[in-house]
């Protein structure tokens, strides 16, 4: 198992690596910098220590020569400080570039998802990995990885001066300077439940406060406050029990750490005077002893960071494989992509033996059939759930066919240009959505080189003109995120005015007026009988006073087409269609 | 950020303590490096081993002593931090629960959960943090200026130098980047709204064939956000080098003139290590200080938007014109209007209309006209901006919310059930309902027969939301819950939207039929919801277009007639 999770994290670590490549000069230099301003650093004390060493005492200070040594310390810190800033810069670089291009990577990748994808992954959780995992990533790896390697150095540079100084006092800071680390440890796993039932009391608040405070207008008309008020109490309370354990508990491992630290500090001081006396500084002097204890210092520190470096690199290459995930999920080929995009579509379409489910375990549409020819109406009717929706995904291609086929003027949908396909469908659907801008851009969504006039024709046709007006900045009003203020009804009327601007050969309206009243609806309805003049139509419509004109209706019931025909052939079979039409239409007698 | 300070009062022992211990823990520290003077002067330069001994056994005492000062010092500031951000949750929590609707629409909820979760989060850590820290780097940094100073005046005046250098540095840097972080993060906001818009807008972005179109407007705000994180990060890399290059060079000064002081015997060699010495902590704790200061920033920002919503009041003004009216009468609306901000357009203008007790009111009109707004008035949700309403010939704002809500049950538009059981979200009606009076509410509301097939009938779970009911089921739940209160006055707010025509015409005759006979408003869009009302509301753009029954309405508003037609006639289009 946890072999399993090393190899998968191996994996990561090597596609990350690809990132990597095309910043590896930085990626070079960075390392190479970094190695140099971290002897650079280390040499500092050094010079210090000679430097005191040549101040021994009244009137015993070599002035010329502390002069020389204060010069080489002068350049090095110049140097260092150079270094350091173009590491940083090179860091920079390499950390946003790459998460730039795994955003852009992500973002190209789910233009190209099939749509089945996306109705299987909701917005939130796509968007937590291509933005918040990217960045975690990028910045812990990156961190860790510098982190990491410039803790390695300084350790590794700090054993090699003081092993020049002393061995036996290296040898005691070598031995006691682990023990901060498995107290470390020892605090981090013992902490780590407490950090758990924290986070799960925490969630639970949280479930209720957005319960509550979303639902606060029904709170307040059943006056049920207080007893939420104490509910919520018993659950702040407990909080804050568990986070007292878990906050202070975590909190002592600096504490602890720093004392552990202290002690090795005092240790060196110890052996090192003691050394000092009975060599007669020979084996250490004065100012080696300082430049020690500067380094024990040094070499403690990297230790106490490198148990969260390994923790923020192990976290940053889980939230690269998330990710991953995304950039890497395969996507089906499609061969239409080679196809011409210019085709001139009459609206002649087939659906011959069309089987389709979501998936596998739920057939959903078995061996359908229909014929419609071009300029005809044909509107689906039908309860919630009965596979209306997705007869217009199957010709959309949001979604492809298991069996059989579908053909527009004779030639399969799956062979023609998915750009020019969609091209000629001019599509509202139930669920609105609008782009961040104005009213202006997102009618000529479809057509962006529309001129105003053809703008505010298309918004009149739609009825949306009037409520545009009397907006603040009427057609420049800009909208926030899907629509911001909009009533879901303007939003409709908003999405209409878009088709009835670019006008293509074949229209599809799915439940394209559920939100807006019944005598808005039939206004609209007067300018959509206009549009589908000679114009192929698909039609879904749970109000069947809008689809009475029909030339072709579908009635829909578990997927399968019940019945077919017009409107008063249906009335005439006494079939279902006449019983959903007559719960509709029926004059509401039953109370008398 | 102050007014926030009085959910700390419960802690005023802790928040003194705290920092009094991580002062006398820096105190400890600050002597350690006295200690290491000693040794050299004294143990190695006197040769005396017994010095040495003693000062290691002080410095390990130090450490002790400051390890426990420390450990207490965390445990009263996580205390004070945690039950600071307590009482300010339960407190701004139990604020919340007493906003009007009106506070409610003005703030939003996604922004309220916000304060409530993150914010407070936020603004704890940030206590905790200060109360550990804003005594110690500075006690620290002054600390070690002052040993110095006793220990050499002239060389001390180096630090007195080298500290305000590094401050400036410091700050500085900090009070540059800080709005440019700000920046960085409105152009990640842009990047999130693109990625968040395109991927839920697939359909139509492919409908539309803007893949492309979206894909270059995306790569050019991921530019741009690239681009200004790179000059934020290009002034913040400046930190740590230049304070290095300052630390360092008052280094350089401090021996150049320490040997010269040595020279003359005014101090000794270890003296010049112990100032040294104090050197390196001072960067160290400048350092610490300044991403305490960052942390703060955040905090008080947090702090900021709490205190904004704690300083809401709970209602907006509202004013009793006329205190009494006809007491036989159910409801009164008296030339009411009420517009939603004060600038904005009236929502519905110069209302009046008279109820008497069972009556039925039926409210009908397009979206937007008013419908809701008009009958959350009845149970003092809003108060109008002119006019009066008058409940039982009383003003509403004379009621208390309790004393008037007890009288009202409402169902309202958005069919909203709480996680819990069946019974506990119909029990919110009435507490005290019996099996018997639950099961009548559920089965006048339509909702008996789907209960009796759940596998735990009333104790059916419900889940957040009612996500496990369906719009329908949801609607009659709610029916159910305002019903068990048997109220003087019911509201059903456009409620049946989702039922189909059978049921809800079961529902209307199962409502007339009350014994206890409440008078009732039903808003709808169809005209067969309310044709038997005794009273018809006709409402268009927040104006009263019409008042009667069905039939008065037919021959008299062409507003209502339209929308029957557009309901009732054979196909509104050939009209």
């Amino acid at each position: 198992m946890k072999k399993a999770k090393n190899k998968n994290a191996l994996k990561t670590f090597i596609k990350v690596l690809k990132y990597l490549k095309i910043y590896h000069i930085h990626f070079i230099l960075s390392l190479i910098f970094t190695a140099v301003s971290v002897a650079l650093t280390l040499y500092v004390p050094i010079l210090v220590g000679e430097a005191i060493d040549l101040a021994v005492g009244k009137g015993n200070v070599e002035h010329g020569k502390i002069e020389s040594i204060l010069l080489k310390i002068i350049i090095a810190i110049l140097i260092t400080a150079v270094l350091q800033w173009l590491i940083n810069v090179l860091n920079n670089r390499m950390t946003y570039g790459i998460v730039c291009n795994i955003r852009r990577e992500a973002f190209r990748k789910i233009q190209k998802f099939p749509i089945s994808y996306i109705d299987s992954h909701p917005s939130g959780e796509i968007v937590s990995r291509i933005i918040s995992d990217a960045e975690q990533f990028s910045d812990g790896l990156l961190l860790g990885f510098t982190q990491f390697f410039n803790g390695i150095i300084t350790i590794l540079g700090t054993l090699i001066f003081m092993l020049t100084i002393s061995p036996p006092i290296t040898a005691i800071v070598v031995v006691v300077t682990p023990a901060s680390l498995f107290v470390a440890a020892f605090i981090a796993k013992k902490t780590y439940s407490m950090f758990k039932l924290q986070s799960e009391i925490r969630g639970e608040q949280t479930s209720l406060i957005d319960e509550m405070i979303s639902g606060h207008k029904t709170v307040a008309a059943f006056g049920k406050e207080k007893d939420i008020q104490s509910e919520f109490d018993e659950i702040n309370t407990r909080l804050s029990k568990a986070s007292l354990r878990a906050i202070f508990f975590s909190s002592t491992t600096n504490p602890v750490t720093r004392f552990l630290n202290g002690t090795v500090y005092a240790l060196v001081a110890l052996f090192g005077a003691l050394l000092c006396i009975s060599s007669g500084g020979a084996a250490i002097s004065v100012g080696m002893l300082s430049s020690f204890l500067a380094y024990s210092t040094q070499y403690t520190k990297p230790f106490n960071e490198i148990s969260g470096v390994i923790t923020e690199l192990q976290n940053a290459l889980a939230c690269a494989a998330r990710v991953f995930e995304v950039i890497e999920e395969p996507v089906p080929t499609d061969s239409s992509d080679n196809a011409p995009c210019d085709i001139a579509p009459q609206g002649d379409i087939e659906f011959r033996d069309v089987c389709f489910s979501y998936t596998p375990e739920k057939p959903l549409i078995n061996g359908f059939n229909v014929s419609v020819s071009r300029g005809q109406k044909v509107a689906i009717v039908g309860p919630t759930g009965c596979g209306k929706t997705t007869l217009i995904n199957l010709l959309m291609r949001f979604y492809d066919v298991n069996d059989g086929s579908i053909t527009l003027d004779g030639t399969d949908v799956r062979e023609i240009n998915k750009v020019a396909l969609r091209r000629s469908f001019g599509m509202v659907l139930q669920e609105t959505w609008l782009c961040e801008g104005t009213i202006r851009d997102n009618i000529a969504f479809g057509k962006p080189d529309a001129t105003d006039e053809e703008i505010i024709a298309a918004a009149k046709a739609a009825h949306a003109h009037s409520f545009i007006r009397r907006l603040p900045n009427g057609y420049n009003t800009l909208l926030g995120e899907d629509g911001g203020s909009l009533s879901q009804g303007q939003k409709q009327l908003l999405c209409i005015s878009r088709v009835m601007l670019s006008l293509p050969e074949m229209l599809i309206l799915d439940e394209a007026t559920s939100s807006i009243d019944t005598r808005t609806e039939i206004r609209i309805g007067k300018a959509f009988t206009t549009m589908m003049e000679g114009r192929t139509s698909f039609i879904v419509a749970h109000r069947l006073s809008t689809i009475k004109e029909s030339d072709i209706i579908l009635v829909m019931k578990d997927g399968n087409v019940i019945e077919k025909g017009t409107h008063e052939e249906l009335l005439e079979q006494k079939g279902f269609y006449f019983e959903l039409y007559n719960s509709q239409f029926a004059k509401p007698d039953l109370s008398e | 950020m102050k007014k926030l300070l009085k959910y700390l009062k419960g802690y005023r022992k802790e928040s003194v303590i705290a920092p009094l211990f991580k002062m006398l823990e820096a105190l400890f520290e600050l002597m350690i490096p006295l200690a290491v003077s000693q040794i050299i002067d004294n143990g190695i330069g006197g040769g005396d081993t017994r010095r040495i001994y003693l000062m290691f056994a002080v410095m390990i005492i130090l450490g002790i002593v400051g390890l426990s000062c420390s450990l207490c010092a965390q445990y009263f500031s996580a205390k004070a931090a945690v039950g600071f951000s307590t009482a300010l949750r339960s407190s701004l929590f139990s604020h919340i629960q007493s906003f009007s609707y009106s506070r409610t629409d003005k703030l939003g909820t996604s922004t309220l959960i916000t304060r409530m979760t993150s914010d407070i989060n936020t603004v704890q850590t940030g206590v905790n943090l200060f109360l550990r820290l804003f005594m110690r780097s500075p006690f620290v940094v002054f600390g070690a200026m002052i040993m110095a100073f006793t220990i050499n005046t002239r060389l001390a005046l180096i630090f007195a130098v080298t500290i305000p250098l590094l401050a400036i540095v410091v700050f500085g840097i900090m009070l540059v980047s800080i709005p440019i972080y700000k920046k960085v993060q409105a152009k990640l906001d842009r990047v999130v709204a693109k990625t968040r818009g395109n991927y839920k807008g697939a359909r139509v972005v492919r409908a539309f064939n803007k893949e492309n179109d979206e894909t270059q407007d995306f790569e050019t705000r991921n530019n741009e956000l690239t681009k200004i994180q790179l000059f934020a990060g290009k002034i913040s890399a400046l930190m740590n080098p230049l304070t290095y290059v300052i630390i360092n060079l008052a280094v350089v000064l401090l021996i150049r003139n320490g040997a010269m002081t040595v020279d003359s015997g005014i101090i000794s060699q270890g003296e010049l290590v112990a100032l040294y010495n104090y050197m390196s902590q001072i960067l160290v704790e400048l350092i610490k200080l300044a991403s305490l200061i960052i942390t703060l920033n955040k905090c008080s920002a947090g702090a900021k938007r709490i205190s904004a919503v704690l300083d809401t009041p709970a209602d907006t003004d509202f004013e009793v014109r006329t205190e009494r009216s006809d007491d036989s009468l159910a409801v009164e609306f008296d030339n009411v209007s009420f517009a939603y901000s004060e600038s904005g357009d009236p929502a519905i203008s110069n209302i009046s209309f008279k109820v008497k007790r069972g009556e039925t009111v039926g409210i009908i009109g397009s979206t937007g006209c008013g419908k809701s707004t008009l009958v959350n008035m009845i149970p003092g949700f809003y108060h109008p901006t002119e006019g009066n309403v008058f409940i039982n010939g009383k003003n509403t704002g004379l009621y208390s919310s309790d004393e008037l809500r007890a009288k009202i049950g409402i169902v309202p538009q958005k069919a909203l059930l709480f996680k819990g059981t069946v019974r506990s979200n119909i029990l919110w009606g009435n507490e005290n309902a019996s099996e018997e009076e639950l099961w009548d509410a559920l089965r006048l509301a339509q909702a008996d027969g789907f209960i009796r097939e759940k596998a735990e009938g009333l104790d059916e779970p419900v889940k957040q939301n009612g996500s496990n009911f369906s719009g329908g089921q949801k609607q009659r739940l709610t029916i159910a819950r305002a019903l068990v209160r048997r109220p003087e006055i019911l509201i059903l707010d456009d409620s049946a939207s989702a039922l189909d025509y059978a049921t809800e015409s079961a529902l209307r005759s199962a409502l007339a039929s009350l014994d206890y006979n409440p008078t009732k408003f039903i808003v709808s869009q169809r005209t067969s919801s309310i044709r038997h009302a005794d009273l018809i509301i006709v409402l268009e753009d927040g104006d009263i277009v019409g008042v009667g029954t069905h039939e008065e309405l037919l021959k008299a508003c062409p507003t209502y007639l339209e929308i029957y037609n557009s309901q009732f006639s054979a196909g509104g289009e050939s009209k």
